[in-house]
């Protein structure tokens, strides 16, 4: 008792303090977003803030047990829950009832579970165990084929679901996987190939390759600064240009911008690789690889985006990207969304004043677009102490995660605010035109139970593993 | 043994960058960018317009003319229309299944939160059944909309008529919405900005699905509808009808002015149709058969038909030669059955010596031939060319060759040929021209062209002495000034003196003239006829008067299409009028008379080229 006492002083009261803070003004703003003149208590349990409450409630219970539980526990049985959650998957899977086109629920009476929400804190927990043991190293074949089983066993199993914005949530774990060693590389390429999927998608497609040739030409000036090697590279671009062009115009087809450029990179690409590669210039070899990948790659995503994505998901990326504009079809979440907080202007409207989510323009206002409610509310000032206790608190984690003696508690660290991060960058972002809309919540402010109680366990765990920092976990 | 510690710092500015991001975002979206306040704005605002009551139009005694009369317009919102009978609604309200089902579609396409009309213009009595059955329909509500009624079957194209508003009218003026009812001719077109009024709107909150949710600001910003203005018009309708009456089975037009204001006492267009066709459901029939109809009745021949004055204009020459000192009322010309000079030859009926005003009493065609070319080759011009440019510029000043109203739209402009379309125009292959070439001007005839309203406008100078109001209708608008431009008092380049010295050739006409049957025993009427050449069947009856000769009250102009000599229909026709206005009725001795007008049929509707000449 004399111990548990002690520990209670070592929990990070800080990180405590903004998860309380955030949690009760989800519960506000999910009131706000709900409240309708004829239920003005905010305890009516027909009403979703009264039932918010009690998930709330609940969530402090769960966070009390988490925090009287040695840490031990979670190190050892992290194999297990992360068993549990994989069978609950697949129950899912078999069992599960569909919401909104995804089979992502467990229903048992009136109760509904989303275990896709809790498999994050398995794959959270098993990637710990697994980096913290003796024999890993981002080295091993063995460690990386281990790690990469973790993580995608659930993720194929919840695309199996359809529910692939929760799918998209396990990216989140290249972050602590980077803070243990693994290639900056492949971080780098994933952000290039994100910037040239939305680059290939928003630009014209003659434009998009003439910025690839532009950038190419000057990112190997600036590698090099040698005119030498430079003029040759432009004069045996500037010579296929003219030779295709000089075959369009013979054989009478079409002059068109896009072929021209595509044909003659192509060929002075091939020419430029072989060059680089005979004459041993490395730096010229990987820009023009680059180059000749970017150009499949646009071809790739012009394919993929036309035969793999389902409609709405199309539609969805078209709107962010801006390409397709229509009010009452794919664009309404997003234009509603910007309009709502776009109208709450420096101060807001003033609580339960927002004319926009009340009256019901924004559609799930109190699950995935909550941020709107606060946007059109509590206005920019609103809105920039919440991205602002956003920020605060991961960076907070990343702190929090270094002074960890155990691998094992810094990997779920890290964890823990990568999953943080990525809800948090992909829904406000979503709400206010930045990333596609994906379906998934903001963390603490969303209503729902299985949202809440998962970033509840996820962070608590964290704090209770932090607590006993001093001690060796694995 | 931790060698990517570094690697933290990657993290954490990752996340600050993307923190940053969201708040210049924000900053953009919250703070600087205004639109999305206009759509928030635009979103939860509804607005529910208030029609006003249209002014209502009064007669020159007061008997009201054209009011207001409710009809219905069904409205619907298509997401919450539930099953309903079809065949039972449309039994109700008189509209056949499919035209109702597509009207149904056309809403949903046009949005199924916000109410379309699916139903337009259901009389009261249809209304009435179905106010008692409305629960039955749920999703389904009726809007209240004013349409015109008349009290009289008469004036049609004075009043005009009211329709929708058209797109381009939309889009010039933001007052109209689409629905929204504009006056589309006569003076509900002239007086549209008065007649109309002032809309009411009043602002409410609705959420998504449309559902009120309460009033906007309490309601402080609502604004309440503003009734139309009522127009006091100068018709006498009784005079009205009464030249209609004698207008019907012919074609032509009366307009009668009183001199004094310019106002006008009746516009009698014939063939014409009921104001109340135009009204309602019944004008979707009676348009289009209107339209088609080849004796034109939505052809305002008052304003818009043009026809040569033929000897009607033979005052005109006399008083401006009389002003330029070319004659005097003594100069004589012998008239040996018609002008000649060389082999040119232009008829007449008489063989012997005339002055000024037995000239205009036997409308003699030599004596004006005579004067007109004195004119135009007098020695104080130089040159035809002068003289006729002269003559023009006279002739302008009593209001020919342009509008003389400003409330017709329709109207036409007449036509006083320039000296330039006569330099373009060939005579016998001589591009130089002389008197001879427009001679038949001095008797009315050639390229000149003038309308029925010209016509009673110029009688008004006569009976003026030299001077006009342009004739206008609305003589008192509620609350409101008139136009300045109906108090403008316009002076003809003739001096007043020299009207004095034709009216004895005018009273001579009726007296014992060619215009005899428009003499109205006790009424000293000075008149005269003209016959409009007419290359496409029998000539028009035309005669213009005022009366009586000292203190006219009336000035009237009379066509009747295909009637020949203006003595047979036209003087008549004027005579009865003038009887009717002044005496208020027409003495016993001169029933024959009226009988004999009223059973008069002259319309030839198979006549070739009856159209083209409207052309």
């Amino acid at each position: 008792m004399a111990q548990l006492f002690n520990i209670w002083k070592r929990f990070d009261w800080v990180i405590i303090l903004i998860y309380v803070f955030m949690v009760l003004l989800g519960w506000l703003n999910i009131y706000s977003a709900v409240y309708s003149d004829e239920h003005r208590s905010i305890f009516d349990m027909e009403q979703r803030y009264g039932k918010q409450m009690i998930w709330i409630v609940f969530a402090f219970i769960l966070a009390i047990l988490i925090m009287v539980t040695e840490s031990n526990f979670f190190v050892t049985f992290s194999f297990p829950i992360y068993c549990i959650f994989i069978l609950l998957l697949l129950t899912v899977l078999f069992l599960g009832s569909i919401v909104n086109g995804a089979k992502a629920w467990l229903t048992i009476g009136n109760f509904a579970l989303q275990p896709s929400e809790f498999a994050k804190l398995g794959v959270t927990l098993a990637l710990a165990k697994v980096m913290s043991s003796y024999d890993f190293s981002f080295k091993s074949k063995n460690s990386k084929l281990i790690v990469a089983g973790i993580i995608l066993l659930p993720v194929l199993l919840i695309f199996l679901q359809n529910d692939t914005g929760s799918a998209l949530v396990y990216f989140a774990f290249l972050i602590p996987l980077f803070r243990e060693g693994m290639s900056g590389l492949i971080l780098f390429f994933l952000l290039f190939f994100a910037l040239l999927f939305i680059l290939a998608l928003v630009l014209k497609s003659w434009l998009f390759i003439l910025l690839l040739i532009v950038s190419g030409f000057v990112v190997f000036y600036f590698m090099r600064r040698r005119w030498n090697e430079m003029a040759p590279a432009l004069l045996i671009f500037t010579s296929a240009v003219a030779l295709v062009s000089a075959i369009f115009l013979v054989f009478g087809i079409d002059f068109n911008v896009y072929f021209v450029l595509l044909i003659s990179s192509f060929m002075s690409g091939l020419v430029l690789l072989f060059l680089s590669i005979y004459k041993r210039i490395p730096q010229a070899t990987l820009i023009v690889s680059l180059f000749l990948a970017s150009i499949i790659f646009s071809f790739v995503v012009d394919f993929a985006f036309d035969n793999i994505l389902q409609p709405h998901q199309q539609a969805r990326i078209n709107d962010v990207l801006g390409i397709k504009s229509d009010p009452h079809g794919a664009g309404y979440h997003v234009i509603q969304s910007k309009i709502a907080i776009g109208s709450g202007g420096l101060l807001g409207k003033g609580f339960l004043k927002g004319t926009q989510t009340k009256f019901d323009f924004v559609p799930e206002q109190s699950t995935d677009f909550i941020f709107c409610t606060v946007g059109e509310e509590w206005g920019f000032l609103g809105s920039i102490i919440v991205v602002g206790a956003f920020v605060f608190l991961l960076y907070r984690l990343v702190k929090l995660a270094e002074r960890q003696h155990s691998i094992f508690s810094r990997v779920y660290g890290y964890s823990t605010a990568a999953i943080i991060f990525f809800h948090f960058a992909v829904n406000i972002g979503m709400t206010i035109g930045l990333v596609p809309v994906i379906g998934i919540p903001l963390p603490f402010f969303s209503y729902g139970g299985s949202s809440l109680w998962f970033f509840t366990a996820l962070l608590f765990i964290f704090l209770r593993l932090d607590a006993s920092r001093f001690e060796q976990l694995r | 043994m931790d060698s990517y510690s570094k690697r933290k710092n990657i993290i954490i500015f990752i996340f600050f960058t993307v923190g940053v991001i969201f708040v210049v975002r924000l900053f953009f979206l919250q703070v600087v960018n205004s639109t999305y306040k206009r759509s928030a704005t635009k979103n939860v605002l509804r607005e529910v317009v208030e029609f006003p009551s249209r002014g209502l139009i009064y007669g020159r005694k007061g008997e009201l003319l054209v009011f207001n009369q409710t009809v219905y317009d069904l409205m619907a919102t298509p997401r919450e229309i539930g099953r309903f009978d079809t065949t039972a609604l449309c039994d109700i309200i008189d509209v056949s299944k499919d035209d109702l089902i597509s009207e149904l579609n056309k809403a949903k396409r046009y949005s199924s939160y916000q109410p379309s009309v699916v139903a337009k213009l259901i009389p009261p009595i249809r209304y009435a059944f179905l106010k008692e059955k409305i629960y039955k329909y749920p999703g389904f509500y009726l809007q209240t909309r004013n349409i015109r009624n008349y009290t009289y079957n008469s004036a049609a194209h004075v009043l005009g008529y009211i329709g929708e508003v058209s797109p381009s009218t939309i889009q010039k003026d933001n007052y109209y919405k689409s629905g929204d009812y504009i006056g589309v001719s006569g003076i509900e077109r002239a007086y549209e900005k008065e007649l109309r009024g002032k809309k009411g709107v009043s602002l409410y909150l609705v959420d998504v699905h449309n559902r009120l949710k309460g009033e906007y600001e309490n309601g402080r910003m609502d604004t309440s509808a503003v009734k139309g203005k009522d127009l006091k018009t100068s018709l006498d309708i009784d005079l009205q009808q009464y030249g209609e009456l004698l207008m019907q089975n012919k074609a032509g037009s009366i307009v009668a002015i009183e001199p004094s204001t310019g106002e006008i006492l009746a516009m009698v267009t014939s063939p014409s149709y009921s104001p109340v066709d135009m009204v309602g459901r019944s004008r979707m029939v009676n348009f289009p058969r209107l339209v088609a109809d080849t004796l034109l009745p939505l052809f305002n021949r008052a304003v818009q038909a043009h026809y040569p004055p033929g000897s009607t204009f033979k005052m005109l020459h006399g008083l401006i030669a009389l002003q330029e000192n070319i004659i005097n009322p003594s100069t004589s010309y012998y008239c040996n059955h018609g002008y000649h000079v060389g082999n040119f030859h232009q008829g007449c009926h008489h063989e012997q010596s005339f002055d000024l005003n037995g000239a205009i009493t036997a409308s003699c065609n030599a004596y004006f031939s005579q004067t007109f070319r004195a004119f135009l080759e007098s020695s104080k011009f130089h040159g035809v060319k002068d003289g006729y440019e002269a003559w023009r510029n006279h002739a302008l000043s009593f209001g020919f060759g342009d509008k003389v109203s400003f409330e017709f739209d329709e109207e036409s402009k007449g036509f006083i040929p320039t000296t330039d379309f006569y330099d373009k125009r060939t005579f016998k292959r001589d591009s130089r021209w002389h008197a001879l070439s427009i001679i038949s001007l001095a008797i009315g005839q050639g390229e000149i062209e003038t309308t029925p309203i010209q016509m009673a406008n110029y009688m008004a100078i006569l009976a003026n002495r030299g001077y006009y109001y342009p004739p206008h209708v609305v003589r008192e608008i509620e609350g409101e000034p008139l136009s300045p431009v109906v108090r403008e008092k316009h002076y003809t380049t003739v001096k007043q003196a020299e009207f004095e010295k034709i009216l004895d050739g005018m009273e001579g006409v009726v007296t014992g003239g060619t215009g005899v049957l428009a003499s109205v025993p006790g009424i000293r009427i000075c008149g005269k006829t003209g016959t409009a050449q007419n290359p496409h069947g029998p000539d028009h009856s035309t005669f213009v008067a005022f009366a009586p000769r000292n203190n006219p009250v009336i000035a009237i102009a009379v066509y009747v299409e295909n009637g020949k000599f203006g003595n047979l229909y036209a003087a008549p026709i004027a005579g009865l009028m003038i009887e009717k206005y002044i005496n208020d009725s027409i003495q016993p001795s001169r029933k024959w008379l009226e009988t004999n007008m009223l059973e008069t049929n002259l319309l030839y509707p198979d006549l070739p080229n009856y159209i083209k000449y409207y052309k």
